[in-house]
């Protein structure tokens, strides 16, 4: 078994540059991903982080440059030449979006059940009774308890938010899911059981994973791979433990040297 | 027996942005050759370079200069300028790093911890966690222990469980960061076996061991890397 299989790349990225009038959000960024690799995007705040994921999810559009992506028929396509049809589609089943604030992610006012099952739904399934058993068991997966089933979500800790949220972006077997400080503004603790979930279930599904974060730990502990963003642009990229161990720019030097041990 | 890792003309600096660009060598045109079912000792004072050939080596410092070749399966890479996913599958089947320091992950008990590299290589979990708690034995940690996520443990208990994590696996080249520091004599003499062990099925070894007793018992070949420092060749 190998974590890393000589296939091609799952997603493949550009010079892709996004310009804000004449303000640079994110320029000349390129990349290969892999099936089953956790790439994580790291930077202050205003580094273009954000932007750059939000071009590679098809949220906000490139000024200039491509991203192709391999559907599951094996094809690749340029993203922004997809129809909004198949966007949708690629969306809602191949791709997942956890953000930072759960609630951007979650219907508050439909149950925790319900949540997770809208989006088998959108694939196709009716079967009530299938939605229903799939959604307990991936509410397990996410540690919630089976009685918070038909809860909605306004009754959730921020934690158990967060784990909906996952739950309700992997129903559907995704292959390539973005994450945006998707630990963000929880307590250590909380952070601590979402890492270690996250962590199980991406090697547990293969899953490929582009995760924005500041936090350096989290990138550790979570990714293969690392680029380190400053004003817009890739300043270093390698392997995790490579770029955080021995830190060749400047800026990166300075970012592993400004947080406490990782 | 056949060679499994070779440096050829390897250097490595660091430049300290932080404190105004000021350039550390570290080592120089560093050449030296490990064979199969060999354990080769890298031996200099602390700050010579050992550790940082090491980790040259794993991949998680930069090589500036040179070749780092090993053999993997029928090709030989070399891992100065491979690719990150390349790297990350030679740490997979290739090279193991038995180090004396632990990195935690939350909530991830200690025969786990030990059995992952294990299951990793595609054995079974169960298979997997009843290895793990064979080398936890055999390394003394105690059995209640055996569940716990290490975090609480003590240093002692850390580092065994670290170099159970190490050993468990089977990989042809095999680096050892001082794995019996601090360890009583007791503990030392089981990791002398297992290296011994490791010997008998033809992993090369390159290891750093300060204590002389370890270090007589298990060293084929000791190589003084002061000779390879970057001020001595300048």
């Amino acid at each position: 078994m190998n974590a890393f299989p000589s296939t091609d790349p799952l997603l493949q990225v550009h010079n892709v540059t996004r310009y804000y009038g004449d303000r640079i959000g994110c320029a000349d960024v390129s990349f290969d991903l892999w099936p089953g690799e956790v790439l994580a995007i790291v930077g202050e705040s205003g580094s273009g982080k954000t932007t750059l994921l939000n071009c590679l999810s098809t949220r906000l559009a490139p000024t200039a440059g491509a991203i192709e992506y391999r559907m599951r028929d094996g094809t690749m396509r340029n993203l922004y030449q997809l129809t909004e049809a198949e966007r949708r589609l690629l969306m809602r089943t191949d791709w997942g979006f956890v953000h930072q604030n759960a609630a951007e992610g979650l219907r508050m006012n439909v149950s925790a059940g319900a949540n997770v099952g809208e989006r088998l739904m959108a694939v196709g399934e009716r079967h009530y009774g299938n939605i229903r058993s799939t959604a307990d068991d991936w509410l397990g997966r996410v540690e919630i308890e089976s009685d918070r089933i038909d809860d909605d979500p306004r009754s959730f800790s921020g934690g158990m938010r967060q784990r909906l949220q996952i739950a309700r972006n992997l129903v559907t077997r995704p292959r390539l899911v973005f994450m945006d400080e998707p630990t963000g503004g929880l307590d250590v603790s909380v952070q601590a059981r979402l890492l270690d979930l996250l962590r199980r279930l991406v090697a547990d599904l293969g899953l490929s994973v582009v995760i924005v974060t500041h936090d350096l730990a989290v990138a550790r502990l979570l990714s293969h791979r690392i680029m380190v963003m400053r004003h817009g642009n890739v300043i270093e990229s390698g392997l995790t433990d490579q770029v955080l161990d021995d830190p060749r720019e400047p800026y990166t030097q300075l970012l592993v040297s400004s947080i406490l041990q990782v | 027996m056949p060679v499994r890792l070779y440096l050829n003309n390897v250097g490595k600096s660091f430049t300290m942005h932080l404190q105004g660009g000021t350039v550390i060598p570290v080592v120089e045109k560093v050449e030296f050759s490990v064979n199969a079912g060999e354990c080769v000792v890298l031996g200099g004072p602390s700050g010579a370079g050992k550790s940082s050939i090491l980790k040259m080596i794993y991949g998680n410092y930069r090589c500036d200069e040179g070749q780092i070749l090993v053999t993997a399966g029928d090709e030989i890479v070399n891992i100065a300028g491979a690719e990150p996913r390349k790297v990350l599958s030679l740490r997979e089947d290739t090279i193991g790093y038995v180090s004396q320091f632990l990195r935690t992950i939350p909530r991830v008990s200690a025969e786990d911890v030990v059995a992952e590299p294990l299951i990793a290589q595609g054995t079974s979990e169960e298979e997997g966690v009843d290895k793990a708690r064979s080398l936890l034995s055999r390394l003394n940690v105690p059995e209640r222990l055996w569940t716990l996520p290490p975090a609480t443990f003590s240093g002692g208990e850390q580092q065994r469980v670290n170099i159970a994590r190490g050993f468990i696996a089977h990989y042809p080249i095999l680096l050892l960061d001082e794995p019996t520091a601090s360890l009583d004599a007791a503990n030392r003499a089981v990791v002398v076996r297992l290296v011994e062990e490791k010997k008998t099925h033809g992993v090369a070894m390159v290891g750093i061991l300060h204590d002389q007793d370890v270090r007589e018992q298990i060293a084929d070949r000791i190589i003084d890397v002061t000779g390879f420092s970057a001020e001595a060749a300048a």
